[in-house]
């Protein structure tokens, strides 16, 4: 790292990165099934850092840390009906990710190596700062461990050649059962997520923030017109049916 | 934001604290020996009562030393360090005053210019927040340093100065206020642009991602206060501004009625630190359909 002697402090960040591996998440796909929840906490408890925290899991108040969690929304447009939108949330992986210039110790840092924002457990002072300072909430402060957790992208899988090529991705993108999670190098515009997030317009979360996410959101397709075959038979104030279905309002009719 | 009591008490003594060590830093006639004793032992009570409340926010405060690291890009870590300079400079100051009576004018104020930027440094850990709209303003740090400048006034006994300094920070507060609730809805992010569904309609929260209460929730979207904000804030005016200044102004200076005071500053000044802290509004409400 060169630059002014301000600005190169562990927590300074990069002024490039040689891969910006991110996730594009479909939100047309999504099913809010929480598989990559599950996946992710299942994977972080048992790999890099602290265990994901369950503080009284099975009593009243239970409280635990999830790196990855999927918010619910309803849109309603000017014309038409209502749509659910599932929508899965963990870090962004920002380039001005502002969780790490805050950071007093070190502890959060920003690799030059695909441009990932990892937490270095053993510094960290648990102050919370980092949290504050990121608006989407994608760090979490362990109750058990008092460390900050935050998605790590699986650093250990991603490169891990013990694992089937196959499994090398962040575990929430092996496990997603609808594809709606895609996981590559957004800084090569040839690459298979970038095509995808030019061909489907995919967005900047709160942009106005100016943290660069590298994640990127793909907004759900407009959804097709209605059609439902039974519906006139149901129309009281219809026309008269005709053909098949004239049929069977007759047929029905003689029944009661 | 959660109203955490340990960074009311950091925020508040240390301020107080410092703001002291100003004033008697810049004094042409400073006390000397047993009176410079006590007013040091105060300065000094008070900012180290701030400053290790400030630990107990520590998840880990066995690794505090840590957080002197990156001052280069770190508002925490400036303070932290700035504070040590502060408390070691004004102390060699002191310790001259107390010790052989010596006043040297120029670490006066060097120790006075450095405990106001200390001051300043502790404002900027939450005005350089950006997720935070209200706190993300040039009136942070000039409440946190017109709160330490007139409560220093206050306890080093400059009464008719102070009086003017009440005034000041009392109209500053209530600009502060006035302007901070503009500040969510002025700063361009709403749920809108934080699922970015705003482009089909209008968005509803429909289901949070976790039935019961997180870090985020407890920490972030402190929202039960909000209720009571107007009558806390005329509260906290009235203690921290209006007593004070009938006490000091009004009427005839006695000690006693100097001691109600400055109890009655401090009590106003902590209700004014709770709310800067219980009424700010972070943007990942957003995500939950609060604010």
């Amino acid at each position: 790292m060169c630059g002014p002697f301000w600005r190169t402090g562990r927590t300074s960040l990069p002024t490039q990165t040689n891969k910006k591996l991110g996730l594009v998440i479909d939100l047309d796909t999504c099913v809010g099934c929480n598989a990559c929840v599950t996946a992710c906490k299942g994977w972080n408890t048992e790999n890099y850092g602290a265990p994901l925290a369950d503080v009284d899991a099975y009593g009243e108040a239970p409280v635990g840390s999830f790196l990855n969690r999927i918010h619910s929304y309803e849109v309603q447009p000017d014309q038409g009906v209502a749509q659910l939108i599932h929508f899965p949330k963990s870090c962004l992986h920002c380039e001005d990710a502002p969780c790490v210039t805050v950071c007093p110790t070190g502890a959060s840092y920003k690799r030059v190596e695909a441009g990932i924002v990892l937490v270095n457990e053993t510094d960290c002072i648990g102050c919370g700062l980092c949290a504050w300072a990121c608006p989407y909430g994608a760090r979490e402060m362990d109750a058990g461990e008092k460390v900050m957790k935050k998605c790590t992208r699986c650093v250990e899988r991603i490169y891990n050649e013990n694992l089937p090529e196959e499994d090398r991705e962040p575990a929430c993108v092996r496990t997603c059962p609808t594809g709606a999670r895609h996981f590559g190098d957004l800084s090569d515009p040839d690459s298979a997520v970038s095509q995808l997030v030019a061909d489907r317009g995919g967005i900047d979360l709160m942009p106005e923030q100016e943290t660069k996410p590298v994640n990127q959101y793909l907004p759900p397709r407009p959804k097709d017109t209605a059609t439902d075959v039974l519906a006139p038979l149901l129309d009281i104030t219809g026309e008269e049916p005709k053909g098949f279905l004239g049929w069977l309002d007759k047929t029905l009719k003689k029944l009661g | 934001m959660h109203p955490a009591p340990s960074l009311i008490a950091f925020t508040t003594l240390s301020g107080l604290g410092f703001g002291l060590m100003a004033w008697l830093g810049i004094d042409a006639t400073p006390p000397t020996f047993w009176v410079a004793f006590w007013f040091y032992a105060l300065a000094f009570g008070l900012a180290g009562a701030g400053l290790l409340a400030s630990t107990l926010h520590l998840g880990h405060p066995e690794r505090a030393l840590k957080a002197f690291t990156q001052w280069r890009s770190s508002w925490l870590s400036r303070e932290a360090w700035l504070a040590v300079i502060a408390l070691a400079v004004n102390g060699i100051y002191a310790a001259l005053l107390v010790f052989t009576g010596t006043h040297v004018a120029l670490l006066g104020w060097l120790g006075a210019a450095i405990a106001g930027v200390t001051v300043f440094a502790t404002s900027m850990i939450y005005g350089q927040l950006k997720t935070v709209p209200r706190w993300n303003d040039w009136t942070t740090p000039m409440l946190f340093v017109a709160f330490a400048v007139t409560g220093g006034a206050l306890l080093s006994g400059h009464v008719r100065v102070g009086g003017v300094l009440l005034l000041i920070l009392g109209a500053l507060q209530l600009f502060a206020w006035a302007r901070g609730d503009t500040r969510l809805s002025g700063s361009g992010t709403t749920m809108a642009t934080a699922t970015g569904l705003g482009t089909i309609g209008a968005v509803r929260a429909f289901e949070p991602p976790h039935t019961g209460s997180n870090y985020l929730l407890h920490e972030m979207v402190h929202v039960v206060a909000r209720k009571h904000a107007q009558k806390l804030r005329m509260i906290a005016f009235g203690l921290f501004a209006v007593v004070p200044w009938v006490l000091f102004v009004v009427l005839p200076f006695s000690h006693l009625l100097a001691a109600v005071a400055i109890l009655s500053h401090l009590a106003g000044t902590l209700i004014a630190r709770w709310l800067f802290f219980a009424e700010a509004e972070h943007v990942v409400g957003l995500y939950y359909g609060k604010r």
